[in-house]
């Protein structure tokens, strides 16, 4: 994942609660115009309205890796599917990976980090997530499942939009906004978005990790009132649309100057190993002490991914970002962690 | 370690090549590949017939039995050398693949499938997916390799099938000669083993990767494997197996281990990495001879044939070739 080598075949999950539109975006892209093939990987067949030879079954099989890591499970049917298709390299030119309504994105995730041979043929590209905006608010009280596919995306695809009045979308938007500032949030009805939006975001590319400042809603102004982005916790009182999910929230730090590695790295390994379970996603970009470039993370549960990557722009200013997403995660503690990193 | 010495590389002929080698093999004396795109090759250079048993399609799967290759396809279809279509799953995949005698069997998913040599063809649905197969040496039984455990089944008895548990994603299955142990390589790149006669678990651990090729000495006491910069053999021999004895090491190099495969009479096992070198070793003393220099990617098939005479071998850049040993 670390390294893009353009060889390496993307691969796109596609997620979302049961009705929410899943099918109707793969099948929207797949009919596209685009010049492109596409390899999918469905739970169901016959639901894909397009012929397409590269449609491969899929059990999600999810397992424990036996390392000790109580969090760590690969899904084991995406191991030996995508060590099938690379026998057909050359075919195709992407992956699209299609789960059912209650699965959770991690297990597709982490396969992605641990095994040597998927990393190897094929980068994870992003999690898109179909929501129903009519349906997404309740989902979020009563299946968790669906507020982790939320927590967990790159790209959220609101849907059916037709389907409820502005202020009705202004609140879900919120909601989504409350578990996951950071995603790329699109409005659509019948998913029809351009393909862009959704393929090729490189969303879990260490250099793409540019900023992660949160995304913000064009079509909600309250949003763009309390940024997240800025020492997210103060704001929770202001703005009358500005919720906050009660077990899942999304934390962000930020120090100005340096951070000594011999402090960061043991306490991001400790936080992530201690809290592992309840971290859906975190990232960050650091500015280690003496060291002429910026050092990115990226993870999933127990799962980081590291490395320097550029060097710090002349002009640019060296400070240190972390975002966490998680449930019943402990802000002050997070916060008191990070900034007691600095060097 | 310094590099071999001594060279073979002058005995080898090249064999026309193509897509990425799935499996090498000699039928009736005649070297045969097969390619993952579908296509079987059959005889020396001057005399190849090629064959797509797969048209459009990919190998996923093959096995061997000396006087079998059986190919198993993304198409769904499982085929015998080029004239005969075993099954036709439909279209799904076929994972995995075992022969033996006139017998064989496939997965594709959780199905598995037996047909012995009479054409019965007896049907099970295992837990999970099957990654593995392999016939256990006596009586008609398989081992099918899945998720947390290997099942043990005899395709003509209505029993539920007997399992060993152990926690994990095993992928290939391999039983030793003399039916007496059970070997499955696993996810987490290490082996993992059961006497069959009482279960009990071995771990086989410290691979950099995965194991995903496993070959028996002709006397069933030394298994060698694939998926560390050497060739790692463990001991079978003793009635506990390598049940607290180290491995012996082989042909160490910087470079990882991709294909190995047991000379058929001598204690001397063929190895093939990533970069694409093959040598031969011989178990007692670690001597080794050259087969191939390296180049052209990693190798992905080795076969010897009946007498260990010649040597055949296929690479994931599609090239292949035969050793001839001298007389």
């Amino acid at each position: 994942m670390t390294d893009a080598s353009p060889e390496k075949i993307p691969v796109t999950v596609l997620t979302g609660y049961l009705g929410a539109g899943k099918t109707t975006l793969l099948n929207r892209i797949l009919s596209e115009p685009h010049g492109k093939k596409y390899a999918v990987i469905v739970n169901e067949f016959g639901e894909i309205g397009i012929d397409n030879e590269l449609v491969v079954g899929a059990d999600e099989e999810v397992f424990e890796m036996n390392n000790g890591c109580i969090c760590c499970t690969v899904r084991g049917d995406l191991i030996r599917i995508i060590e099938g298709l690379m026998k057909r390299k050359g075919r195709f030119d992407a992956i699209i990976v299609e789960t059912t309504g209650l699965a959770d994105p991690a297990p597709v995730a982490q396969t992605f980090f641990v095994d040597e041979d998927v990393r190897a043929a094929a980068r994870l590209d992003a999690v898109v997530t179909v929501a129903d905006a009519k349906w997404l608010a309740a989902r979020l009280r009563d299946a968790p499942e669906a507020k982790n596919q939320i927590a967990f995306a790159d790209v959220i695809i609101l849907n059916k939009t037709d389907l409820v009045s502005p202020a009705e979308l202004r609140e879900v938007e919120a909601r989504i906004r409350a578990i996951n500032p950071y995603a790329r949030l699109i409005p659509a009805q019948k998913c029809a978005v351009s393909i862009a939006d959704v393929l090729d975001r490189r969303a879990f590319d260490l250099d793409r990790i540019l900023d992660i400042e949160p995304e913000f809603l064009t079509v909600d102004e309250h949003d763009h009132d309390h940024a997240h982005g800025h020492d997210h916790g103060h704001h929770h009182d202001h703005g009358l649309k500005h919720y906050h999910d009660e077990d899942m929230q999304s934390i962000s730090a930020r120090l100005e100057g340096d951070l000594d590695p011999d402090k960061f790295m043991p306490w991001i390994n400790r936080l992530t190993q201690e809290r592992g379970p309840d971290i859906l996603r975190c990232k960050g970009i650091v500015a280690f002490k003496n060291d002429p470039k910026r050092f990115v993370f990226q993870g999933v549960h127990m799962m980081l991914d590291g490395e320097p990557q550029r060097e710090w722009k002349s002009g640019e200013k060296r400070e240190s970002k972390v975002v966490f997403i998680g449930r019943d995660l402990d802000e002050d503690d997070i916060r008191k962690g990070f900034l007691a990193c600095a060097a | 370690m310094a590099e071999p010495t001594s060279s073979l590389t002058a005995h080898v002929r090249p064999l026309p090549g193509g897509a990425p080698v799935a499996r090498a093999a000699f039928l009736d004396g005649a070297p045969v590949l097969a390619f993952v795109d579908g296509i079987v090759a059959i005889g020396d250079a001057d005399a190849q017939n090629r064959v797509a048993v797969h048209p459009e399609g990919a190998i996923l799967a093959a096995a061997l039995d000396g006087k079998r290759l059986v190919t198993g396809g993304d198409d769904g279809v499982v085929a015998a050398g080029v004239v005969e279509r075993i099954a036709d799953e439909k279209g799904r995949w076929i994972d995995a693949l075992a022969v033996r005698g006139g017998a064989v069997a496939w997965a594709a998913g959780r199905k598995v499938a037996a047909r012995d040599e009479a054409g019965a063809v007896k049907t099970f649905s295992a837990p999970t997916t099957v990654r593995g197969l392999a016939f256990l040496p006596k009586g008609y039984r398989l081992a099918l390799a899945h998720y947390n455990g290997v099942a043990l089944w005899f395709p003509n008895v209505a029993a539920e099938p007997s399992t060993l548990e152990w926690k994990g994603s095993h992928l290939d299955a391999t039983v030793s000669p003399d039916g007496r142990f059970l070997v499955t390589s696993m996810q987490e790149n290490a082996l993992h083993g059961w006497r069959l006669v009482d279960s009990r678990n071995m771990r086989m651990t410290g691979y950099p990767g995965k194991t995903r090729s496993l070959a028996w000495s002709h006397d069933g006491h030394w298994l060698a494997t694939s998926g560390a910069d050497a060739c790692i053999v463990w001991p079978f021999k003793d009635k506990d197996g390598p049940m607290g004895k180290p491995p012996r090491e082989c042909g160490v190099r910087s470079s990882r281990v991709t294909q190995v495969a047991f000379h058929p009479r001598a204690l001397v096992v063929a190895i093939g990495y990533a970069d694409g070198l093959i040598l031969l070793c011989r178990l007692g003393d670690a001597a080794e001879i050259l087969v191939r220099a390296p180049g052209e990617g990693p190798v992905s098939a080795l076969c010897w044939d009946a007498t260990g005479a010649r040597l055949v071998f296929g690479l994931e850049s599609g090239g292949a070739g035969i050793l001839s040993l001298p007389a």
